[in-house]
């Protein structure tokens, strides 16, 4: 059994079913992520969980013990609030006591733990600072500190990022995951930034409409998508769609609709004439004047309707004769040349049969 | 240069007025008072000609009057005494009172402020006369508390012209006044904080004493100097409400004005009530600023 059990919770708010029917494990130690759009249900789950919230229906399991009679303050879990929720009036240290003294720790042994877990996530030196005396991602790790403090056996974290900009969000994600492994708590972490959450966790659950679509290591939630809504949510994706043509040798063609056939691998039988989704990454996909020749690759020619210049990067929105746009991404590694081609420019894009991957509806 | 003098005068024209009017109706009318207290009374009353026989007539008598007959220092005494029960008698009413509002769902907020303020618009003489019929030996209240005396086998009190009445409408017409300030600060509580310090192991009455009452002090003191500033000064509630033995200083400078028409000594009374309330207003501040601390002072430092 799991750490944390999450078994067929449900959660609803008048009509509205903001957790439905959701069972998910959490093993001891693991970085374990909530991804979903807003509204997905994420923090709400998360609410339960701390105790903030209580399920209309399922139960939710801490080692076994349903948490259900247990309030927030007696469960030993900790919650990162996106807000981070310093106490103003109280200084730094002040804050990381907080939870000892709540705890009735030994008073002769709380600042040696405060002074560890400031160590922790180094801010050492601001003990005695006020919360607004502090930057964002320095509030930010105060409140991680003031949670881990007390060594609880999960740390709830809700958005923790958000707030930060671009640059230290990525500081920040690197101190968390070096952070969890020192610390060894099982982490839960609830965001709406798929980068975030591929680049952080151990495993992914993601949300939509209070369901769980897929739970998985971020590698397979993006190669992999087991739903249209996965493939369409988790980075860019070409989704090609369409009734199945025909399903011979461990390959499947669908009609995609103006792009007529399009072949893709696939490890597990499909049905003729049952509707699919091809999800096609764009970095997959390979662009040129004209695609080499004797392959079995897929290929269409068309123009290069739009493009976005990212710098390391560039996004090619090419439009086939039929009106298909397919998306492809060129790496912009080559020296001299910043981009390869301009809108209006004639292409081809092709991909191999198992670049792209099968999704029955 | 020209766009700089416009701003200036702009300044004045906004400043100007309310200047103005606290120049002639509060500085001057308190200066009068100073100078007045070292005056001689009059014969009839007002004040003895400021030369007589040649000589200026300006002296310390008034003052020298105030501090050798002990029974004014003991009015005095009283009356804080007053002002400090019913200050801490509104604290402990609106606390609740104002959390409550300031939780209640915002349609209803701007209503349960209506119904804290809608005593203003009747007079407060008429509040206050209220009282002496809610009080009176006659009404349900009187009638009731002596019923549970009597099976006691005690002797039937007077609630009307006590310190009791004195006190209750004392409270009864300073508790807006609390409620208006700690509502204004308890409103604007971060309802994360509290969710955090439950999550962090904090129990109802932890969360309250160490998150909830500290971040509302502010709130407390601005309160309770809008209710002990003016309790220390009443004299229309102890005039018709108290017995003989709740004259307070209020009464007394009025008497002094009114009826013994000793215009200097009503100035030292004044005065010493204006001083006293100064002074404490200022200690409650210093109070305050030293338990918030270090977050203004620092956050002034920076600016």
């Amino acid at each position: 059994m799991a750490l944390l059990e999450i078994q067929n919770v449900t959660r609803r708010f008048g009509d509205f079913i903001a957790v439905d029917n959701v069972s998910i494990g959490i093993e001891a130690g693991e970085f374990f992520t909530l991804l979903g759009p807003s509204g997905c249900g994420k923090t709400t789950l998360l609410r339960m969980i701390a105790g903030f919230d209580l399920p209309d229906g399922g139960r939710i399991l801490l080692n076994g013990e349903d948490l259900a009679g247990r309030p927030p303050e007696r469960r030993p879990m900790r919650m990162v609030f996106q807000s981070y929720a310093l106490f103003p009036h109280m200084t730094v240290e002040g804050n990381v006591a907080f939870p000892l003294q709540m705890a009735k720790a030994p008073a002769a042994e709380i600042p040696a733990k405060v002074a560890a877990a400031l160590e922790d996530v180094r801010l050492q030196g601001f003990g005695k600072r006020y919360p607004h005396e502090l930057s964002g991602g320095q509030k930010q790790r105060v409140a991680i500190g003031r949670a881990l403090v007390t060594h609880p056996t999960v740390l709830l974290l809700d958005e923790p990022l958000a707030a930060l900009d671009a640059k230290l969000r990525e500081e920040m994600q690197i101190e968390l995951i070096n952070l969890q492994k020192e610390v060894g708590i099982t982490f839960v972490y609830v965001t709406h930034d798929q980068t975030e959450a591929l680049a952080l966790s151990h495993r992914i659950a993601v949300m939509s409409k209070g369901q769980v679509e897929q739970v998985d290591e971020p590698s397979r939630i993006y190669g992999f998508p087991r739903t249209r809504f996965v493939a369409d949510f988790i980075g860019h994706c070409n989704l090609l769609s369409g009734p199945v043509l025909a399903n011979a040798g461990g390959v499947v063609t669908i009609d995609a609709g103006g792009l007529g056939p399009v072949r893709v691998a696939v490890d597990s039988t499909v049905g003729v004439g049952r509707p699919g989704t091809i999800a096609l990454r764009p970095e997959k996909i390979r662009i040129a004047s004209t695609a080499p020749a004797g392959t079995s690759d897929n290929r269409y020619r068309g123009t290069v309707a739009e493009l976005l210049y990212m710098g390391d990067v560039t996004v090619y929105r090419v439009e086939t004769s039929a009106g298909t746009r397919i998306e492809a991404l060129l790496a912009n590694s080559q020296s001299g040349r910043a981009k390869f081609f301009e809108v209006g420019d004639p292409v081809e894009v092709s991909w191999p049969v198992d670049a792209g991957h099968f999704i029955a509806e | 240069m020209a766009h700089q003098q416009a701003t200036r005068a702009g300044k004045w024209l906004v400043v100007g007025p309310p200047l103005l009017y606290l120049v002639v109706f509060f500085a001057i009318p308190s200066l009068i008072m100073v100078l007045a207290s070292f005056r001689t009374p009059g014969e009839f009353g007002g004040l003895a000609p400021l030369v007589e026989d040649g000589r200026f007539d300006v002296n310390l008598d008034s003052y020298a009057r105030f501090f050798s007959e002990s029974i004014y220092a003991e009015i005095f005494l009283k009356s804080v005494g007053y002002a400090l029960l019913t200050t801490v008698a509104c604290l402990a009413l609106a606390y609740p009172l104002a959390s409550l509002i300031a939780k209640s769902p915002k349609k209803y907020r701007e209503l349960l402020l209506l119904l804290v303020i809608l005593p203003f618009w009747s007079n407060f003489l008429i509040r206050v006369y209220a009282w002496m019929i809610i009080l009176g030996p006659n009404a349900a209240l009187a009638r009731t508390v002596n019923g549970i005396l009597g099976w006691f086998g005690h002797e039937p009190v007077p609630l009307l012209f006590s310190s009791f009445a004195v006190l209750v409408c004392l409270v009864y017409v300073h508790l807006p006044f609390m409620v208006l300030p700690l509502y204004a600060n308890l409103e604007k509580h971060d309802q994360a904080l509290l969710d955090a310090a439950q999550d962090l192991g904090a129990n109802a009455w932890q969360r309250f004493w160490r998150i909830t009452f500290p971040l509302s002090l502010p709130g407390v003191y601005a309160g309770a100097a809008l209710v002990f500033i003016p309790a220390l000064g009443i004299f229309a509630i102890p005039d018709i409400l108290g017995g003989p033995e709740d004259s307070l200083i209020g009464n007394v400078i009025k008497q002094q004005f009114l009826e013994t028409r000793d215009w200097p000594f009503g100035s030292v009374l004044s005065i010493v009530l204006t001083v006293a309330a100064l002074v404490l207003a200022g200690l409650a501040a210093w109070v305050a600023r030293r338990n918030l601390a270090t977050p203004s002072s620092a956050r002034e430092a920076r600016a």
